[in-house]
């Protein structure tokens, strides 16, 4: 906000400065109006209206998650190493957000749709992707780890909130087949200003389509604290366009669970659109590239790590009994495998070929490109080695 | 045969499209009740339905992301942008996705979307209703762009580009809605003119005249007019910007030894210049002189009044035709 020499905005009302907005970041965090099963400490608490949609989860279904949740953050620290070992190019890490992604990733259905951002790799598992595929792009290989139709997951969308739109097409078609089968997309509180995010919300309650509008409340675009996108909670966004929320603890797998449940629901029945405000914490950089450091308080950071969507879990479980030695080598062992399968993909992947850049552009012959793609090839093949045909510049 | 309006060749072609493939849906502002501010889906809806015809909220990025969404689903959607002026909230859509997505996903996924852009001026329209943003476009990989002149090829080609696997922007001249022509409704699109060819309309042997969309038309009274002095043009009718069918253009100017090209779009980074590079490259010891282009000026599109300034007519056409020949004409005596 700019303010002028009298200390006031553009709007002439008074500035109210630091307090105020110190006031308004609390609105953001998890406060008011919160749907919580699960405490930070483990306590499972009872809620009238959301018990019942995972009054099912046994205790073993509950320790699959815990095994979930625990294999995507062993995915996500490997992917990590993986970049500092020079073997990707980047990797948008997903830490704190486990909770988010496994609570929604398993309440889909197979024959539901997701479109997603770059940061859902922990939806992509539960989707059943494989381990391979999740590092593709990362590495620099190809534009996209996986077919889209094989674990019925879009390719990542690296355009903020541009893949909203894509899942309330897809929705609009699942309306117009006649199926009961659900849209969901995700996206991050950054993206809430996007224009194609309130675009996607405004077609969505228009034709009350099946999809579901999953929001992950991290609390940080880049640098960008969620503050500056909203100055009022993200699902009272939703209100506007005509669309129910749901405002949950989104380090809390079993409340996710059940407001999905709650959206799917709703979306298979013909009730249309749903928001869920799911609120985390980012607890890593950006991606690899960020630095955290130079735009938030440590203090913070100290905050969320109490509120740790894993440890709550395992906690709950402790309180059961259930937290036995067997349990926890099982998980380990099953993350273990997890990471070194993704590893072993990483490093034996097969490297591009050359003229692989100009496949798939058209589905259809296209004379300006085939023209330039024969040229190319003649151009390598003046070189004994193609290898040599390119330096550190480009093709020489 | 059957007398009919370029506006209503597409509408018949639109028509055709929709009973031969249940999968084709039409999504735009004002298409269904109203059949469109030129009336081009007139009575559609009302054949097909709500669902097949869909009236959308006013968001042009939104209409051309949720073609996105519905081709994911195995949908082919022909989107209606109201205005060539409209275009641009689309753009990341269009650009980003529309374009890219078959090359993202390995060809996983494919995008046959049909993108119809009403474009050009001389219609007396205010800003923003008279534009020529094709080469935004054609610099754009992934996508096809043609362009119509005639209501045989406004029929077909519609067709053409809903059948066709790529995504394809479809640009019709309004100026030329209410034009009449000659239309064999019977005509199959798969064993006409492919979309991405070129068509000679009239031979010739002194100069060659490339134009394309609402320009064809005036080019051909260009050429009959020469004719009296004694200048024989051929005419080419680009059709598709991209790609070019550059084979069409290159046996031409090989015979003709010199190349004009027309346009509404202004002239830097337009397709006239991309045109003139290319067969300069190719036909270099065939050309008698430099290609000529007699385009619009690089300007915003201009209040009306003043449009026919902007707009290359038939006389500022033949007197490129004169520069290309050497004769006395407007530039003479400057230098480059």
């Amino acid at each position: 906000m700019s303010t002028d020499e009298t200390g006031q905005d553009g709007t002439g009302a008074p500035n109210t400065g630091a307090k105020s907005a110190a006031a308004k970041a609390d609105i953001h965090g998890q406060g008011k109006g919160l749907v919580q099963l699960i405490t930070p400490s483990g306590e499972r608490v009872s809620h009238p209206e959301f018990d019942p949609w995972v009054q099912d989860i046994t205790d073993e279904q509950l320790c699959a998650l815990l095994e979930d949740m625990t294999v995507i953050r062993r995915i996500d620290v490997e992917a990590t190493a993986l970049q500092r070992q020079g073997e990707l190019a980047l990797w948008p890490p997903l830490l704190g957000q486990e909770a988010a992604q496994v609570g929604s990733g398993r309440s889909l259905r197979t024959d539901d749709f997701v479109f997603s951002s770059y940061r859902e790799n922990g939806v992509a598992y539960c989707r059943g992707v494989d381990l391979t595929d999740i590092v593709r792009v990362w590495r620099g290989n190809a534009s996209s780890g996986w077919d889209p139709y094989s674990i019925n997951m879009a390719t990542p969308q690296i355009i903020i909130g541009a893949q909203t739109l894509h899942a309330t097409g897809y929705a609009m078609g699942i309306q117009n087949d006649g199926a009961d089968s659900v849209a969901v997309t995700y996206f991050g509180d950054g993206a809430t200003s996007e224009g194609d995010v309130n675009e996607a919300m405004v077609f969505a309650a228009s034709f009350q389509v099946p999809v579901v509008f999953f929001c992950t409340n991290n609390h940080w675009a880049i640098s960008e604290p969620v503050r500056l996108q909203s100055h009022i909670q993200l699902a009272d966004r939703a209100a506007g366009f005509g669309i129910p929320s749901l405002r949950v603890d989104g380090n809390d797998v079993l409340a996710v669970m059940a407001a999905t449940r709650v959206a799917l629901d709703r979306a298979r029945r013909g009730g249309g659109p749903t928001f869920i405000e799911a609120v985390s914490y980012r607890m890593g950089p950006h991606t690899t590239a960020d630095d955290p450091t130079r735009y938030r308080d440590a203090n913070e950071l100290e905050d969320w790590a109490a509120k740790d969507p894993i440890s709550r879990v395992e906690a709950l479980l402790d309180r059961k009994g259930l937290l036995t030695e067997a349990l926890k080598q099982q998980v380990k062992v099953k993350a273990d495998a997890v990471a070194r399968d993704m590893r072993t993909g990483c490093t034996t992947m097969p490297e591009p070929q050359p003229m692989d850049v100009f496949k798939h552009v058209y589905s259809t012959p296209n004379s300006w490109l085939d023209r330039q793609q024969d040229h190319y090839a003649r151009y390598l093949a003046s070189f004994g080695d193609p290898a040599e045909a390119v330096s550190e510049e480009g093709a020489r | 045969m059957t007398q009919m309006t370029f506006a209503r060749a597409i509408n018949a072609g639109l028509r055709k499209s929709l009973e031969n493939d249940p999968k084709v849906v039409l999504l735009g502002e004002d298409i269904g009740a109203l059949g469109g501010v030129f009336r081009i889906t007139d009575g559609l809806q009302k054949d097909f339905g709500k669902h097949r015809v869909v009236d959308t909220p006013l968001a042009e990025s939104a209409i051309v992301g949720t073609a996105v969404g519905l081709a994911y689903r195995g949908y082919r959607p022909v989107v209606e942008i109201q205005f060539d002026g409209f275009i641009y909230p689309a753009f990341d859509q269009i650009v980003s996705q529309v374009a890219k997505l078959h090359y993202r996903t390995r060809g996983a996924v494919k995008m046959p979307i049909t993108i119809r852009v009403p474009f050009g001026g001389g219609i007396g329209s205010p800003e923003h209703h008279s534009e020529s943003p094709e080469a935004y476009f054609t610099h754009t990989s992934g996508l096809r762009v043609v362009t119509v002149s005639n209501p045989q090829d406004a029929h077909t080609v519609i067709q053409q580009a809903i059948s066709c696997d790529d995504p394809v922007l479809y640009f019709e001249p309004k100026r030329r809605y209410h034009d009449k022509g000659e239309v064999d409704e019977s005509l199959d699109p798969l064993s006409a003119m492919p979309m991405d060819q070129a068509r000679v309309l009239a031979e010739g042997t002194d100069v060659t005249l490339v134009a394309y969309g609402p320009l064809v038309k005036t080019a051909r009274d260009a050429a009959l007019a020469a004719e009296d002095e004694g200048i024989s043009i051929e005419v080419i009718d680009l059709r598709s910007l991209a790609p070019v069918d550059y084979d069409t253009v290159v046996a031409s100017v090989r015979k003709t030894g010199r190349l004009v090209v027309t346009h509404e779009a202004g002239q830097s980074g337009g397709i006239g210049a991309e045109v003139a590079a290319s067969i300069t490259e190719r036909c270099f010891y065939y050309l008698e002189a430099a290609p000529v282009r007699v385009t619009g000026f690089d300007i915003p599109y201009p209040y009306s009044k003043l449009e026919m300034h902007h707009l290359p007519g038939l006389d500022r056409i033949l007197d490129g035709v004169d520069r290309a020949l050497g004769r006395p004409n407007s530039l003479s005596g400057l230098e480059g």
